[in-house]
């Protein structure tokens, strides 16, 4: 186990990168702390899984440093650094029975046989496979074959991070429910350094203590589910966590006043006059429908989601929507909209600035 | 599901029936009808029974070409197998020299056998051939038209100039269609090099090495021209593979009997070897190599 740090790292697949376009991965800071459980969140082709193979040692970053606990392991063969990463698609070798796929690493290790039969043992009950240990691993379902995937990634106990990139893709429901437990309580249990890639916001919110996303090869915000809910550093951030995601909306602003299109919002902190591209962040969870005051929109549908409604509404051309909890009343003369002034985030050029006190 | 009953259906099949009546089974039975007949000239037919057969199964001559093919196509197979995935495991995965590579693999595989024969033919002459001349000049004992390891030598050589190509692209394309995935995987699980070709190559491989592997088999079996052209069979019998062995006794010595029988055995032995390597093969890819 080891604190992973990231010093001014970035990637391009090019061999001569020019602009800032051309890297898959931009300049990056960062510590992953030891023992802590991370998420890395982000639409496909951001370059997560970059930055992965990165840490794993599967790929030479273009620049910058990556260190486990203070040693310098750019230039270290995979093999050296100790991980466990397992990947999208099941990678199982066919030709060998289940045990031996899960005795793999550790025999590659010149681990002890009876020690490996323990492991293989343990592992196997945790992902409930105890019972097809002896079956060659090739006639095996899609969903089985992840299933080696895992277990070989967590058959060694010593590894210094565990890489998941996007493991349960190829996994049945109810079944990614079950591994994400495990994968839990492994965490749990033995305190690896887990970093978890996905591009689906519940598996990462459920599954890390703090979430990383990423956007188009950046690392836009880090923090625990609650922040990326509350405050998205970023417009990206808010419209890709969440569902439906923060409301993003064109506006101008003036000190504790936003307008859009002339019509003003209030505004729980007051704001210095701002450059760029501006626009306000409501999240649907903070809006509401009201009858006389707020924003006058047109209602264009309202979908009931069960637990609460989501009315789709626009001002202006701008779409706006709405939760409302399954209880709050909706009638056809409730055409206006207001926002929750203290959730109302101001976004220059996509970043959120802070606002001072009011 | 209610099931049509109709008989016009037939008429159906029938141009696959014809077809396959011209292109194989009237040629056969012709082969079939002059190995039971025995002739004098003047189109003139005697009922032999199976006379013929007794006859080449007690043969010598035939054995011994038998032998001789057998070893031969066992050696090409051993060389060719291993080196054409020797070759297409150091090829390039991709860019230029990958293209580079595999137009130049391709090309033996384009030149006509006859063409081959030639070429090797006027390499290997001690007189005037590179090859030839260039042995010779480092004092090594060489000459195909006399000495029987020699001619060995220059007819495997040759056959695996031909065709280890062929392996190898086969070879090629079967590791070209494993994911990056799996190699990672294998050096995250710290695997060696041995083991990633043990576990992940070949078992990948498996399913297009066994085509390379009948294919060269059935082709080297049947081999004629490029021996008959470099050594016509020589010196002595020394190279006489079964099929310069058929085309001697039929075209040579007009014993067409005798000739029809071999050829029906030559086919049956050609099956039946194709039929267990097949069997083999694909029940060692069930039960996973």
């Amino acid at each position: 186990m080891a604190k992973i740090t990231l010093d001014n790292l970035a990637h391009s697949y090019l061999p001569n990168p020019a602009s800032e376009e051309d890297y898959a991965l931009k300049e990056l800071n960062h510590d992953w702390e030891d023992g802590a459980a991370y998420a890395l969140l982000g639409a496909s082709g951001c370059g997560k899984s970059t930055l992965l193979n990165i840490i794993s040692g599967l790929l030479q970053p273009s620049q910058g440093r990556i260190l486990f606990d203070g040693q310098d392991v750019t230039h270290a063969p995979t093999a050296e650094r100790n991980i466990a990463q397992v990947f999208q698609f099941p990678v199982v070798y066919d030709t060998m029975t289940v045990r031996d796929n899960l005795a793999f690493p550790l025999r590659n290790r010149g681990r002890e046989e009876s020690y490996v039969a323990e492991r293989v043992q343990e592992i196997a009950r945790m992902i409930g496979m105890e019972d097809v240990l002896n079956k060659k691993a090739r006639g095996l379902t899609a969903d089985a074959k992840q299933k080696i995937s895992l277990g070989r990634g967590m058959v060694r106990k010593d590894v210094n991070a565990l890489l998941f990139d996007e493991p349960l893709t190829v996994i049945d429901p109810h079944m990614k429910w079950e591994l994400r437990t495990q994968l839990k309580k492994l965490h749990h249990d033995f305190g690896h350094t887990m970093i978890y890639v996905t591009h689906d916001q519940t598996e990462a919110l459920t599954f890390a203590d703090k979430v990383v996303v990423m956007y188009d090869g950046r690392v836009v915000q880090i923090g625990t589910p609650e922040e990326l809910f509350e405050r998205p550093e970023h417009t990206f951030v808010g419209y890709f966590i969440g569902s439906p995601g923060m409301n993003v909306i064109p506006a101008k602003i003036d000190g504790t006043r936003a307008y859009i299109e002339g019509s003003p919002i209030d505004l729980g902190c007051g704001y210095d006059a701002l450059e760029g591209k501006l626009e306000i962040g409501v999240r649907p969870e903070y809006a509401t429908l009201s009858q006389d005051e707020g924003l006058p929109v047109t209602i264009r549908r309202i979908e009931d989601a069960g637990r609460h409604k989501i009315i789709r509404a626009e001002f202006f051309g701008h779409d706006i929507n709405i939760i409302a909890g399954e209880d709050d009343p909706v009638s056809a003369d409730m055409n206006r909209v207001r926002f929750d002034p203290a959730h109302v985030n101001v976004y220059a050029n996509d970043w959120r600035v802070p606002g001072r006190a009011a | 599901m209610e099931k049509t009953v109709n008989q016009k259906a037939w008429f159906l099949v029938l141009p696959v029936l014809l077809l396959v009546a011209f292109s194989a089974v009237i040629p056969l039975m012709t082969v079939v009808n002059y190995s039971v007949q025995d002739t004098f000239g003047n189109n003139q037919f005697f009922w032999a029974g199976l006379e013929w057969f007794d006859e080449m199964l007690s043969s010598e001559r035939m054995w011994n070409a038998l032998s001789r093919q057998l070893l031969f196509s066992g050696i090409i197979l051993a060389i060719e197998v291993p080196l054409g995935i020797f070759v297409a495991l150091n090829m390039p995965k991709s860019g230029f020299w990958a293209s580079v590579c595999l137009v130049l693999m391709s090309l033996p595989l384009l030149i006509p056998w006859n063409v081959v024969g030639t070429i090797w033919q006027i390499f290997g002459r001690v007189d005037i051939g590179l090859l030839g001349r260039t042995l010779a000049a480092l004092g090594i004992d060489y000459n195909y038209t006399q000495d029987t390891f020699a001619a060995w030598v220059t007819i495997v050589v040759m056959d695996v100039w031909h065709w280890t190509s062929l392996v190898a692209l086969l070879a090629y394309a079967g590791l070209k269609s494993i994911p990056d995935a799996y190699y990672q995987a294998a050096k995250i699980d710290q695997a060696s090099r041995w083991k990633v070709f043990r576990y992940i190559e070949l078992p990948k491989m498996m399913g297009v090495l066994m085509i390379a592997i009948l294919l060269r088999f059935m082709d080297s079996f049947m081999i004629y021209t490029e021996p008959f052209v470099v050594t016509g069979g020589g010196p002595g019998n020394a190279t006489t593979l079964l099929s310069i062995d058929l085309v001697k006794m039929a075209l040579g010595q007009f014993d067409l009997g005798p000739a029809a029988a071999f050829s029906i055995m030559y086919f049956l032995v050609i099956m039946l070897i194709s039929w267990v390597f097949y069997t083999v093969m694909t029940n060692l890819d069930k039960k996973g190599g």
